[in-house]
Formats: C-alpha cells, sequence, structure tokens
C-alpha cells in the first residue's frame, strides 16, 4: 500500500470513479484549467474533457442548481465549492432544493451528486477561508454529511458518497490535506457512509471528534497514556446520519465523554452527540459529557495568536480530559 | 402500655434470624412502621418495622444472635394499647379453611409491612454491628465507622448507582477517589466487600473447613444446609409413596425444535422443555385439587391457588424459587419468568416472594442426566413431581410395530397421607396425557 495524503486520496477517488462511470461530472471554480485550488482535480481536464471537467463562473448558487439538474438527468456530478465559507449563496440549492427532492416526490426521485467543499481552520486562512459549515448542514434531513479525518476514509467515503442516489455533503478539512498522510490501497474500495470508526482502543474516556480534530484527540490519548490513562477515540466519519451505536458501545464502556470539535460549541455536531449520549446512555455515565469545541464567536479571526486561541489543540483536550479523568 | 416484640414470622421454612442491626436505642421514641431492627436470615434480609407508637423501653437480643421466629427481642411502651392486647397477622386468603391461620406469633407485624432489604430486596443492605463482625473476624471489626463530611460523597453517578444496585453494595460503604471524595465507577468495581460476612454466613458461598485431621475435614454448616438439613428431615416423617410414567415426548421435541431459532429470536431467550411440562402440571393439578394440597392434621387443606415451586441449584445450594398462578401463565410467559429466575437464583437475587406459597414442586432432575429419581416432599406440600432425561428408545406401540420415540421418564412422590394411589395415578396419566398432546398446534402465547 501506497501512503498518500489527504489530497492525494481525494483525488484518487474522483479519478477512478470518473473512469468507472462515465456519467460521474465535475463542476466547480478554477477545477479545470487549473486542476482545482488544492489541485484536486490536476489533469482531469485533459484526460475527461471539457464536457465532464466543467470551470464554472463564481457562481455558487448556479454550480450547487446545475448540479441539482444534471443529477435529476441521471449524471453524477460532483460539485467543487472552492472554500466551504463560500457555500452560503448556494444553501438555497442545497438545503432548500437537494434536501427536499427526494421527499417531496414520494420517494421517486433522487438526486446522485455530491458537494465537495475544503472547510477548517488552523491554516491562517482568516474570517472567509476557514469556517467549519458542518451543523448547517447536518440540521438538513435529506442531506448526508461526510466529514473524514484521513486519507484511507476519505477515498473509501468519497467513493460511496459518488455512488449515492441522494445528495452528500462532503467536507474535506483543509489542514489534513497535506498534512495527514496515510496508508491508501490501490484500486476500488469503499466505506459506508454513517459508520463511525474506533480509531483508538480505551477504558477510561472516550474522545467523540471528527475532521481535523480526531488527530488532535489521537494526539491528547497518546499524552495521557503517559499518565496512565486509556483513551479511547471514536472518529465520527459522517456527522449526518450519525453512528449513534458505535458512540454508545463506546460510552457505556468508559462512563465518560469528552466530544471535541472545531465549530462553535453552541448548537453544533457536538452538542448532538452529547444529547445521544445522555438519552441513551444516562444509566451508564460516571461524569456529565463534556464538549470542547470552538469559542462564541461568529469567524477564525486572522492574528495568528487569536486563531491559536480559537483552535482546539492536543493540549487543551488533554486538560479537559483531565478534568473528567478526575472528576 | 408495655408491649413485648416478638421477632416476626417472615414466611414458611424460615425459622429463625440473626439480629443484624439495631436500628433505635432504648428510649427512642418509634413511630408506627418506622424501622426497628435489621434481620437477616436464611433467605433474605430485611427491616421489621415497629407494630405500634411509642418508645423502646428494652432490647433483648443483642446484635449477632441468632434467636428461632418469635422469640422475644425488645419491649415497647406502647401509645394506646392495652397490656395482654394481641394483635394478629392478617389472615391468608390462599387456604379454603380459615382455621389454619398461623398462630400469630408476632406481636402484630404483618407480613405486608416487612419490607426486604439486602441482597434479595430493595438493595439496602445493612450494616453488620462491629461485635458481629469481630465475630466473625473481619479486619474491619478493629476499625470504627469514620464520619467523612465530603461534600460530593453522596452524589452518585448514575453508572455508580447502577453498578451498586447490579453488585448489592450499599455506596455508603466505599470510600471515593474522585473529586471530593466522589465514588467513581473505579471504586465501585474495585471494591470488594469485606463486609459480606452476614451474607456469606447466611447463604454458605464456599464451605468453611472448621476441623482438618489426617483423616477426617470437617465442614461448617451454613444456614442453608442446616434448613435444608431440617426439611429434608421433616420430610421424611411424611408416609411417602413413589411411582413413574413414561412419556413419549416425541412431538414435543419436534415441536420445540421448530419453534426455538424463531422464540429466541422473538423473546431473546432460549425455550426449554420446563416451561411445557410446568404448563401441563398446572393444568393437571387444577383437575386433581388433592395433589395441590396439605395435610392439616386433623383435616386437608385445598390451596386454591396452583403456586409451583421450581427445585434449582443456585452456586450456594438448593432453592426452590415459586412461580405463583402458574395455571395462568403463558408457555412463552413462563419460559421468560423461568429465565429470570433462573438469573435471579444464581446472582442471589430472590425475594421473599419467590421462595413462599409453593403448593407443589417440579424438579428437572433429568438435566443432570437422571433416568428416574425419588423425590423428598417439600412439606407442606403433598407431591413433588420430577422430570427425567429424554433418551431415544424402541418403542412397541399398541398395533405391535416398533419405533424409535423421545421418552421421557415422570417420577413423583406424593404424601399417602392424603393421596391414594387412585388420585396419584389419575394426576400421573394427566400429566403424560398433556405432555403427550403436545404437539404443532399447541399454543404457546
Amino acid at each position: 500500500m501506497a501512503i498518500k495524503s489527504v489530497i492525494e486520496a481525494v483525488h484518487e477517488a474522483m479519478h477512478e470513479e470518473m473512469i468507472r462511470d462515465k456519467n460521474v461530472i465535475i463542476m466547480g471554480e478554477d477545477i479545470g484549467a487549473r486542476g482545482g485550488v488544492f489541485l484536486a482535480t490536476q489533469g482531469f481536464v485533459e484526460e475527461f474533457g471539457e464536457s465532464r471537467v466543467i470551470d464554472t463562473p463564481l457562481a455558487e448558487a448556479a454550480i450547487a442548481g446545475i448540479a441539482i439538474g444534471t443529477a435529476i438527468k441521471g449524471l453524477r456530478p460532483i460539485a467543487e465549492i472552492e472554500f466551504a465559507d463560500f457555500i452560503w449563496p448556494a444553501v438555497n440549492q442545497i438545503i432548500g432544493e437537494a434536501a427536499r427532492v427526494r421527499y417531496g416526490t414520494k420517494g421517486a426521485v433522487g438526486l446522485p451528486m455530491v458537494i465537495r467543499a475544503p472547510y477548517g481552520g488552523g491554516i491562517r486562512g482568516g474570517l472567509y477561508h476557514s469556517q467549519s459549515v458542518e451543523a448547517y448542514f447536518a440540521h438538513t434531513p435529506g442531506l448526508k454529511v461526510v466529514t473524514p479525518s484521513n486519507p484511507y476514509d476519505t477515498k473509501g467515503l468519497l467513493k460511496s458518497a459518488i455512488r449515492d442516489n441522494d445528495p452528500v455533503v462532503f467536507l474535506e478539512h483543509k489542514k489534513t490535506y497535506r498534512l495527514v498522510r496515510g496508508e491508501v490501497p490501490d484500486g476500488d474500495y469503499t466505506i459506508p457512509i454513517g459508520k463511525a470508526d474506533v480509531k483508538r482502543s480505551g477504558t477510561d474516556i472516550s474522545f467523540i471528534s471528527y475532521g481535523l480534530m480526531v488527530h488532535y484527540c489521537l494526539e491528547a490519548a497518546e499524552m495521557l497514556q503517559e499518565e496512565g490513562y486509556s483513551v479511547e477515540v471514536v472518529d465520527l466519519r459522517t456527522v449526518r446520519p450519525l453512528d449513534a451505536e458505535t458512540i454508545l458501545e463506546s460510552v457505556k464502556k468508559t462512563s465518560k465523554a469528552l466530544v471535541v470539535y472545531e465549530d462553535n460549541k453552541a448548537l453544533g455536531v457536538g452538542a448532538e452527540v452529547a444529547a445521544i449520549i445522555a438519552e441513551e446512555a444516562f444509566d451508564f455515565l460516571d461524569a456529565p459529557v463534556t464538549r470542547l469545541a470552538g469559542p462564541e464567536v461568529p469567524a477564525m479571526p486572522f492574528a495568528p495568536t487569536l486563531e491559536d486561541e480559537f483552535m482546539v489543540s492536543a493540549e487543551k483536550i488533554v486538560v479537559s480530559a483531565k478534568k473528567l479523568l478526575e472528576y | 402500655m408495655s408491649i413485648q416484640i416478638e421477632l416476626p414470622h417472615v414466611g414458611e421454612s424460615v425459622t429463625e434470624g440473626v439480629i443484624g442491626k439495631w436500628l433505635k436505642n432504648i428510649g427512642d421514641t418509634v413511630e408506627k412502621y418506622e424501622p426497628l431492627l435489621e434481620v437477616v436470615t436464611d433467605k433474605v434480609n430485611m427491616e421489621v418495622p415497629s407494630p405500634f407508637n411509642g418508645k423502646l423501653t428494652a432490647i433483648l437480643v443483642e446484635e449477632g444472635e441468632v434467636v428461632p421466629m418469635g422469640t422475644p427481642i425488645a419491649e415497647m411502651d406502647a401509645d394506646g394499647v392495652d397490656a395482654g392486647e394481641v394483635v394478629k397477622e392478617p389472615e391468608t386468603k390462599e387456604e379454603t379453611s380459615s382455621e389454619i391461620i398461623a398462630p400469630a406469633s408476632s406481636a402484630g407485624i404483618f407480613l405486608k409491612d416487612v419490607k426486604p432489604v439486602g441482597p434479595t430486596g430493595s438493595g439496602e443492605e445493612p450494616e453488620i454491628p462491629p461485635d458481629l463482625l469481630a465475630k466473625l473476624g473481619s479486619p474491619e471489626a478493629q476499625t470504627t465507622p469514620q464520619k467523612t463530611d465530603n461534600s460530593n460523597k453522596v452524589r452518585y453517578s448514575p453508572v455508580v448507582k447502577k453498578l451498586a444496585a447490579e453488585k448489592n453494595i450499599d455506596l455508603s460503604k466505599i470510600k471515593g477517589t474522585g473529586l471530593g471524595g466522589r465514588v467513581t465507577k473505579e471504586d465501585v468495581i474495585n471494591y470488594s466487600p469485606t463486609d459480606s460476612a452476614v451474607k456469606s454466613t447466611t447463604t454458605g458461598q464456599a464451605p468453611v473447613i472448621i476441623n482438618a485431621q489426617e483423616d477426617e475435614t470437617e465442614l461448617k454448616l451454613t444456614p442453608l444446609r442446616r434448613i435444608i438439613a431440617e426439611n429434608m428431615v421433616k420430610s421424611n416423617e411424611i408416609p411417602q409413596a413413589w411411582s413413574y410414567h413414561e412419556v413419549d415426548v416425541t412431538n414435543l421435541v419436534l415441536l420445540r425444535k421448530n419453534i426455538r431459532q424463531n422464540f429466541i429470536q422473538k423473546e431473546g431467550v432460549d425455550i426449554t422443555y420446563l416451561p411445557f411440562v410446568i404448563k401441563v402440571v398446572a393444568d393437571a393439578l387444577k383437575s386433581n385439587p388433592l395433589l395441590n394440597s396439605s395435610w392439616g392434621g386433623d383435616k386437608i387443606i385445598i390451596k386454591n391457588r396452583i403456586n409451583l415451586g421450581i427445585a434449582m441449584a443456585a452456586p450456594h445450594g438448593l432453592v426452590v424459587p415459586v412461580i405463583h398462578n402458574a395455571d395462568t401463565m403463558s408457555i412463552a410467559g413462563l419460559a421468560k419468568y423461568l429465565k429470570n429466575l433462573i438469573d435471579r437464583a444464581s446472582e442471589n437475587k430472590l425475594t421473599l416472594d419467590d421462595v413462599q406459597g409453593g403448593t407443589f414442586t417440579v424438579n428437572n432432575t433429568g438435566a443432570l442426566g437422571s433416568i428416574v429419581s425419588q423425590p423428598l416432599v417439600n412439606p407442606p406440600q403433598v407431591g413433588i413431581l420430577t422430570t427425567e432425561a429424554i433418551v431415544k428408545r424402541v418403542v412397541v406401540n399398541k398395533d405391535g410395530a416398533m419405533a424409535i420415540r423421545d421418552m421421557m421418564n415422570v417420577c413423583m412422590s406424593f404424601d399417602h397421607r392424603v393421596v391414594d394411589g387412585a388420585e396419584s395415578g389419575n394426576f400421573m396419566r394427566d400429566v403424560r396425557d398433556g405432555l403427550q398432546k403436545l404437539g404443532e398446534d399447541t399454543i404457546i402465547y
């Protein structure tokens, strides 16, 4: 198996699916001639032609809307939003339309489309290139929201997303693109959407997280192990639908849960995870279910010091976890 | 007026109890129904409530002493009760004869008011009095209870409460290691009760060697062993007759095989042969009420309810939990209830209600491989029936043809004072026919 980065996994998944199914098309800003701002589609236009690899105007509503239209007609569009922060003009198309088509047609019509968007901070991107947007979409029934953390999961989940017959919002954390590398098998494999993964097994506390934060959780787990604590790390991988079963299984074992996410804390994905635990595993808890997440500010600050303050880190996770471990 | 309080009878076959702990001191004012003391018996531990409003004036039996039921244990100055007034136990309506009420040997403590505690009751284990601990040689005997006022200690997390209930641990005994002395999940898991002394002497989990010589080793009698022995001696006083019938259970075996997979999937419990047997025996008792009775010296007392005792080997010895009104339950219901009883018996969690009121006993000795056995009647019941191992045998049918059939023996011992061969024979035939009639048409719900 080759060691690859997350962005290479994205590239490879799309490339293989383009070859596998001629109905797969890609559209977005700078994805053709430029090969994508992160080079996710490098070489695609040369290989598959301009009819399948479509450079669009700076018009996110149109990108999502055209994806809906082509999906209704039977194509499998992958629509790239260059940065998740730019997705807002497309929200009406995604939440107002795409999410409702299956329901509104009494199950008859599905939209086999993927909205890909790089998200997340910690990359000195400032107010307009750092946002976490998953909670907005995860709130909406009719959408699936996938947030992988490593190259292996990214490739398998993106393939599942492309083959899915309903709209999937596929969020890739920018900081993981080149920072996170791992083994990726050559050739075809998929990972089911909606299934969490225990990235590290432990008995004293469960860290439940997704995306970039999974890596900080693993780092923190390593640090805590030196102090004699056994930490389990659950990578949600998909935030809608949530894999309640895996979450509960873990918490029932450890009796303590720290939910870690980069997004603003209030009303985020972690709030839902915490609620599921409180509702379904109350009798197993030995400490308050706790969230560690981003602060209550509307966007990532530009100043590096403030950005560091905004981001959850392994050190912050250790501090929060110890409060629970010593509880 | 001064009234004597006696150790109340708490159920059949419980003959004595250990005074666990006095909850009131001499001179204390006591309200009616307020717990006076904790009593540890062979079967359950319980609190004994005060029968009156008044004042405790004397304690006649000290903590740790073993006394027979009915022994005066305390004196009370009761408000508004005249000397010599005797408060009877309530009449039990189970029996037809109204003359067979047990003498009111307790000073007005109603069984219904006795709240079971401890491993088999509501979960509160009685505290072990220091002198009793000393007698039992526990290291805790030397220590005096310490008062800690760690604020967090009394607030237990859900998992701590759950584990404590499962393991019958009194949380107040655990020294918490969490924040502010909080009892953590780990604390509960790691807690090994040194104070299970009373429990283990009453239930006798492991045999205690009291004298090991070269040629012989003497084991201490546990109260349970002693009570089984006493019951067996009592049983031996009954003139018992015995018979056994062969039953062709081929169709039952097939039926169980066919429904088993589905049943496990749907109900989450396995279905054994026992629920079928219980159902058939309950029906047969209905048509043969004399088998569901007891000898009353100068009368026979027919029991109107069919409460089947099921003999089980629990970790610490024989227990016979009772399925009350077994005739009203479906086969599926019996299967589930049996599982529940077996689980609780193996965890030592049977309650007083579970072990009393039996009117007839069923014992599945076949589970141990036996093909014929001669059980002893469980007094005051009249009959005990065993089901033996199911074996394939060559059988000659009524047309003279040979066939390989699943055969099971059913044995019964009965009190010959009450029942003769004719009645017992009728009963056994009903059991046999009932079992042979089971088949794919049998309704299990």
